[in-house]
């Protein structure tokens, strides 16, 4: 299976993230610079972490409108998994392509630390080698990590699992 | 003709930043001094024909890129004082 991962100006975890497709996983992965328009005939996308354009004007806001980002839309829009990991994340809220936006921390601190997760659904590509009920301890790294989203949007999330 | 464009997080959005100046007021001794909510501010300079097709620009390019319409919302001023001082040179 093969792996792209996106980088922009201000990508900083994409070699971790090549490092976890290549090296832990055992997988192809390749590097597309972000003023590509295509996605080398990739089965899986990945948009890393890091501080795309410095995180200038709003996180992930100015990544959105990059070229490979149009090609990164149909790839969704076509049922394929794109993973978007801290800043990545960030840049699919921005695009339209997940519901909400990312707020300030609440207590403005950049948290750094690790976090405890629980799997509760194990029927998705992100989640089938876990366990319902198994805790994941995950390590995070940010500043705007306080995820908003009206109040409906949420309900429908959480009704979807 | 320049717009000044200002984006602010909607009522309903919580923003720490805004909090933390209004405490750091009133630790001050500014108790009347209330809510404060922090914003950005744009100044863009337009190449447009008339006020309303300054204003037509500027919203888009609010809604496109400069807001983002989940969490905040903008303002558009339109300062036509620069066309008015070409005007009266001619």
């Amino acid at each position: 299976m093969k792996f792209a991962i996106i980088v922009f100006p201000g990508s900083n975890c994409d070699h971790d993230a090549y490092h976890a497709v290549k090296h832990v996983l055992g997988q192809d992965a390749e590097f597309v610079w972000h003023k590509e328009t295509g996605l080398k005939g990739a089965d899986v996308v990945v948009l890393p972490g890091g501080f795309s354009h410095g995180d200038y004007l709003r996180t992930g806001a100015i990544a959105r409108f990059s070229p490979v980002m149009t090609a990164v839309r149909q790839f969704a829009q076509s049922g394929r998994p794109v993973l978007g990991i801290c800043n990545g994340f960030q840049i699919l809220c921005e695009a339209g392509l997940l519901p909400g936006a990312m707020l300030r921390n609440r207590d403005l601190k950049f948290h750094c630390e690790h976090i405890f997760v629980r799997v509760e659904q194990t029927d998705t590509p992100f989640t089938a080698r876990a366990v319902t009920g198994q805790v994941l301890r995950i390590p995070i790294a940010h500043g705007e990590g306080n995820y908003y989203a009206q109040t409906d949007v949420v309900s429908r999330l959480e009704a979807s699992g | 003709m320049k717009a000044r464009v200002f984006v602010t997080l909607k009522p309903s959005v919580f923003d720490p930043q805004g909090q933390t100046i209004a405490e750091a007021l009133h630790s001050l001794g500014y108790a009347g001094i209330g809510d404060v909510r922090q914003g950005k501010y744009f100044e863009l300079e337009l190449d447009a024909a008339s006020p309303d097709a300054a204003r037509t620009l500027a919203s888009e390019v609010a809604d496109k890129l400069l807001s983002n319409p989940v969490i905040e919302t903008y303002r558009v001023e339109i300062d036509e004082s620069e066309r008015r001082s070409l005007k009266s040179e001619s």
